[in-house]
């Protein structure tokens, strides 16, 4: 049966720990999942709304949507910031590319995210902000 | 998140558990930095044997720590790496720049090498 959730929370650094748990909850409903792959889950959906928080609001105040949904046998999970956007969202998904390395950013973010997950989505309009789409197919095809 | 520091002559040893992310990450910046001001550690050696969680922001803070201990001379080491974190280890190609070891004493016998 499908099955989804929308929760939403402010950008705050301590919601990253939530979100990730949330995010493991509810894949749970799904299937029993091995350790490694809910860490998968749980650290993509980390990176994803860590860069809501420290790009898509600049440490400020806003608000972060993380839904989940349960669709066509697979699990999607989507971030949502209504800040301030992606202007070029080939570059910012290139290993290593930030706009912030005084502050120790890394520009791995979705690198991380595209090496865990079986799709990466990334949706952005520049003054009006950014989703980021995490899929997980339940059934790989056997090789 | 909690940071343990201590010393085997000079290297810095830093153990590190729970989840380190965004949000924890300034936590181990500030423990190694102000080890590190003290002019007693020559090198790194991380102890990830208790880490449950890291992501890409905690390769920032790790990241950090290597440019100035090897800005002195120094060298960065990790030892305890287990499954998780030695994914994430491996997708931001970590390992090419800090040296991973099975155990404090295997890390601590190359670093007296170096």
């Amino acid at each position: 049966m499908d099955n989804w959730f929308e929760l939403r929370f402010p950008a705050l650094s301590v919601n990253e720990g939530f979100s990730r748990s949330v995010a493991a909850a509810f894949s749970c409903l799904l299937k029993d999942w091995t350790v490694p792959e809910i860490k998968e889950i749980t650290t993509s959906v980390s990176e994803a709304v860590t860069n809501a928080v420290i790009h898509g609001y600049d440490d400020g105040y806003g608000v972060v949507i993380l839904r989940g949904k349960m669709f066509q046998g697979s699990l999607v999970l989507e971030i949502e910031d209504m800040g301030k956007g992606i202007a070029n969202i080939a570059e910012a998904r290139e290993p290593l590319f930030t706009t912030k390395a005084a502050a120790e950013r890394t520009g791995m973010g979705f690198s991380v995210m595209e090496g865990l997950m079986d799709e990466v989505e990334v949706m952005s309009t520049p003054g009006q902000g950014t989703t980021v789409r995490l899929i997980k197919h339940l059934v790989t095809e056997l090789s | 998140m909690e940071v343990a520091t201590r010393y085997r002559g000079h290297v810095l040893i830093v153990g590190i558990k729970g989840e380190l992310d965004h949000h924890t990450a300034p936590v181990l910046r500030t423990a190694i930095e102000q080890e590190l001001d003290k002019d007693i550690a020559s090198h790194i050696l991380l102890n990830l044997a208790d880490l449950e969680f890291m992501d890409s922001s905690g390769l920032g803070v790790i990241l950090g720590r290597y440019r100035r201990i090897s800005g002195s001379g120094g060298q960065m080491a990790a030892f305890g790496l287990h499954g998780h974190i030695a994914r994430v280890f491996e997708l931001v190609g970590l390992p090419k720049i800090l040296s991973v070891y099975d155990s404090e004493e295997a890390a601590l016998a190359a670093m007296k090498r170096i």
